[in-house]
Parts: C-alpha cells; structure tokens; sequence
C-alpha cells in the first residue's frame, strides 16, 4: 500500500509499505478514502512532539471502508463504511467506563499522561496513522462508528477530530447565556469552537488570529467579531478595552503549541524544542479572562514542561479546564446538530490533496499558502 | 464597568441572537451538552470484556515505567534500533515526570533522523529534501502573494525553517567536500615524496 511516511522535520514522503495485519482479535483494517491533515500533525511534522519516529505514518482524521476484521469483532463487517474517532480506547478502563476516551489506560504502553491516537508519535501509543491507504483500527466494536447514510464523506472526516475537539472546547467553557466568549485561534478548531459557543447561548463571541483570511472566515462561518493581534501593540489590554475592562467570561484557546505572537516562545518552543509548546495564546487568555473565569484548553501542547503564567491563573481565581476531546461521546448530539444544518464540517476545507502530493500540502499548510485552512488527502485505492 | 456590580453591556435578547445565527441556545441547557458532566458512569461504549485480551508482544516493546504492565494493546510502529532505539530504551528508565525521559527522546528524535538519512544513500531512494520538504509548492501555490504585504506574525520566523531543514546538510556537504580536498591533497603530497 502507499503511505506517507516522515523522514525527520519538516520532511515527508510517500513510501509503499505492507498492509497491517490484525494484530489483536479486536482489530479491523480500514481501506482509507478521505482523511485530514491536523493543525497538531504540523507538531509532529516540525519534530516538537518527543519520540516522533522515522517511518511512522501520521493521520488521525480520516475515514473509510472496512477491508478485514479480528475474530472478536461483532459490530462491524467487511464493506462497512465507517468513521474513526482519533482516540484509540478500549471502552472498559477506569477512565473509558466514566466517558473519559481521550484518557484510556489500555492502549498506550509509552505514557499514562495521553490515551491512544493514531499516528500521533509512540508518546501516544506508537499507532500508524490514516494517512495511507490502509490502517490498523484497534478495538472496532468500541471506537469506529458505521456512516449515516445522510453524512456527507467530507463532514464524516471532520467528525473525527476537528469538529468534536471544537465544540468540546466550548463545553469546557461551561458558557451561560449572554456570555463573552474569546476563542485564540481561527483555525479549523477555533471555528469550531467559535460556531459551538452561540450553540451553548454566547452574547458575544471574539475570535482572534494573525492571518486575516483566517478572521474573515471567523466572520462568515462563525458570525464571529475578529481581532488581527498584530494590529495591536497588546491584544490583551485590546480585549480589556472591547469588554469595558471586565473581561471576557470564557476563553478557549484553540492555538496549542506553535503560538505566534512573542517570538521567543515560538522559538524556544518550536524551533529549539525547549517547551512543550509556546503558550503564548493560552497566556492571553488567562490574562483577557476576567476574574473567576474560565480558560478552556483545546490547542495541543507537547508533554514537556512550558512558560505558563500560573500566577496570574490562580490570582484571578480562574477554572482551567482541558482534555484531548473524547471524540465519540459528542457524535450523536453533532450528528443532530449537522442533520439540522447548525453546523456544515466541510465548509471550512480549502484544499483537496492526493495522497501522492501530501508533502506539497504539509508545506502549504505549515506555510499557509493559499489562505489554508485544512486541506484533505485523498487515497486513490 | 467592573468598578460596578452589574454587568458592563447589554446583552443582545435571545430572539435577536436566534434569528440571527441558526441553532443559537439549542445547548444552552448543560445537560444537553454531551461532556456534561465530565465523568458519566454507563454510557455504552461496545467493549464486551472486563479487560481486553492481550496483544502479542514480538519485541521487548518500551513502556513508561508509571505503568504497572504492557497495556493489553499497543502500537506496533518503527521498532526502535541502531544508536536511536538504545537512546530511547534509556529515556524509558526514567519516568514521564522528568525532563531527562523527554529530552532523552526528543535528542534520540534527531539521532534517528540522521541515522535514517544515511541510510537512505545506500538504497535506490536516497532522501530528497527539495520534494521532501513540499517547498516546490511555493512556486505552484502563491508563496509570494500568501505572505507579502500581509501582518503575519510567523514570517518573523519562517525564514529559519529553510536552514533548519538545509542547513545541516549543507554542513555536511561542505564537510565532505573539506574532507575529501583533505585526503586528496595529503595522497598527492605522499606521491611527490
């Protein structure tokens, strides 16, 4: 089959490599028709993630058909068309028997602090990615879910992380009708997370970001108020300003570990590998929050420590609340949401990639050329 | 004003948020919100065992030591070898919560890279960093016209990530080139004698 495969940072190609067996009774392998390049694959891609290995295939997002089945499976069979939860989860840990999927106990033997996901380092669990023609899917009665058939393929990827990891971060939020929601990042999360906000009753919600392509869309699919921080000499005296120096109730940061904005966070961070991630949004946040607030976490950081201002967090009295989203607990409520036309996942692909050019679009999307906002790799098995 | 006890705006009403983004407050209820409350005993999730059966274990696979034992199923991805693999079977003596575990993996990372880079030029597909890296997508894709005249903040950086990924081979390139004037000056030096 062919595969992308990382060569170190910054370099990707395409190799042929075997088709993975069953490898666990539990197991199913799953032709690939559509899968997603994350905002969090760029972590790998740019080697920030600790033990990222030569030859591992990325891609947690992505969906298909099922090409075979372990003996234990029951729920699917062979032709099944189905979409796959980027957490990997046995559905019967402590942690997967009180919902919490992102946090299983049974699949990631290299840290107990991260669950599994596909193609996301052996720091989570060392699992080749979807980013291929075929994968290995473990435990498929717990995790893959069959298609409706109403589901258009293209929103069925977005189902698979982006989407999900977006309108959890809202939840985090705990938003009250009325509130001023400030979300750090116009990426496919930040415009998720931003369109879920009104869903939850927000009065108001900001979406801020450095690239203006990104904003304009925070404006049209989002009906969002948009921020450009470079326009501002502080951003967060700016959401002072915009909140008659309350505050915001509720901010989501939908960043993670490449923040832009203080250059030496980005570099200590990005370039030189010396943070788990440059906090440079979340640090806004916690500084535009208003006291007793709330700081929602979306944006994914390495397991390394990083320069976070704590002080501030616990002066004000504020709730941090993460977590990677336990993505299949928020399908059947996205389902309606989708079937009712609340939400449309697909209108925020820009770019349509075959698998064989995946390098080309890792570079656009890193780079954001050509006003990207995600791109999607098709396979042509 | 916060100096004040009420609220410093005034809200827009829920019929005008309503009729202006549809599905506004269709969640405003948190228990219609589905990770609400966080842990929720009983959902169904599938799994039709207490503890999964175990997956076989074909290598000695590295695991945290915070773990009690091999999870019952595991990823089986680039095995670790050459002087890579032994870095990270160290890192693995230490646990999650110290630096020397991460940094340790994080260094054998680049050990890896550059072992596999090696390698790769003694097989029929030597590493090509020019279409590894997508940079000819600049040219096909508006690198120019994505970046020009609009306030980015990553173009404050993006300069490095050529160096980053060129630049050691440029060093090692000029290296062999030295090495190899080096030995050729020293062979011809050894002739006149």
């Amino acid at each position: 089959m062919r595969a992308m495969v990382y060569r170190g940072p910054y370099k990707i190609r395409v190799e042929e490599k075997d088709i993975p067996p069953i490898e666990h009774p539990n197991d199913a392998i799953v032709r690939v028709t559509s899968a997603a390049i994350c905002g969090s694959d760029l972590h790998l891609y740019h080697g920030m993630m600790p033990d990222t290995r030569v030859g591992m295939t990325f891609g947690h997002e992505f969906v298909g058909e099922v090409h075979e089945v372990g003996s234990s499976v029951e729920n699917l069979k062979v032709g099944d068309r189905v979409m796959v939860p980027f957490n990997i989860y046995c559905g019967s840990c402590y942690f997967c028997a009180r919902g919490l999927y992102s946090n299983c106990h049974n699949v990631n033997p290299n840290a107990t602090a991260v669950g599994g996901i596909y193609g996301y380092s052996h720091t989570a669990g060392g699992y080749d990615g979807g980013q291929a023609e075929f994968v290995r899917v473990p435990f498929a009665d717990v995790g893959p879910t069959k298609i409706p058939e109403w589901m258009d393929q293209e929103d069925a990827v977005m189902l698979t992380d982006a989407l999900p990891t977006g309108y959890f971060g809202a939840q985090l939020g705990d938003i009250e009708q009325g509130d001023t929601v400030v979300v750090f990042g116009a990426g496919p999360v930040g415009l998720y997370a931003a369109k879920s906000s009104w869903l939850m009753g927000a009065g108001r919600v900001i979406v801020i970001d450095h690239l203006e392509y990104r904003l304009k869309k925070a404006r049209e699919f989002a009906h969002a108020e948009t921020y450009n921080f470079t326009e501002y000499d502080d951003i967060v005296v700016e959401m002072k300003k915009a909140t008659d120096h309350l505050g915001a109730d509720v901010v989501i940061d939908a960043v993670g570990a490449e923040a832009d904005g203080n250059l030496t966070q980005h570099i200590t961070s990005s370039k030189f590998k010396l943070q788990g991630g440059s906090p440079v949004a979340l640090n806004w946040g916690i500084d535009s929050v208003r006291k007793g607030g709330t700081v929602s976490v979306v944006g994914a950081y390495g397991p390394m420590f990083s320069a976070v201002k704590f002080g501030d967090a616990m002066n004000k009295g504020l709730t941090l609340r993460m977590n990677q989203c336990p993505v299949k607990r928020q399908w059947p409520r996205l389902f309606e949401h989708v079937r009712n036309g609340y939400l449309k996942p697909s209108d925020i692909i820009t770019h349509r990639i075959p698998l064989e050019h995946i390098a080309e679009g890792y570079h656009i999307f890193s780079a954001k050329l050509d006003d990207c906002i995600k791109p999607i790799v098709t396979t042509a098995a | 004003m916060p100096y004040t006890a009420e609220r410093p705006q005034p809200r827009p009403t829920p019929e005008e948020l309503r009729a202006k983004i549809p599905g506004w407050g269709v969640d405003l209820d948190p228990k219609d919100r589905p990770a609400f409350p966080r842990e929720q005993r009983g959902i169904p999730t599938g799994a039709h065992w207490d503890f999964p059966e175990r997956q076989e274990e074909k290598w000695p696979r590295e695991r945290s030591i915070e773990h009690k034992f091999l999870t019952p199923v595991f990823g089986t991805s680039t095995p670790p070898k050459g002087v890579s693999g032994a870095i990270r079977k160290y890192a693995y003596k230490y646990s999650e919560g110290r630096a020397a575990h991460w940094l340790l993996l994080i260094g054998a990372d680049r050990v890896d890279a550059w072992e596999n880079h090696l390698r790769s030029f003694v097989t029929l597909r030597p590493d090509n960093p020019i279409t590894e890296s997508g940079v000819l997508s600049e040219f096909k894709n508006h690198g120019m016209a994505s970046r020009w005249g609009r306030k980015r903040a990553d173009t404050k950086h993006q300069w490095m990530d050529p160096i980053i990924v060129a630049g050691p081979w440029l060093l090692t390139g000029t290296g062999v080139v030295l090495a190899l004037k080096g030995i050729t000056k020293a062979v011809r030096k050894a002739r006149r004698r």
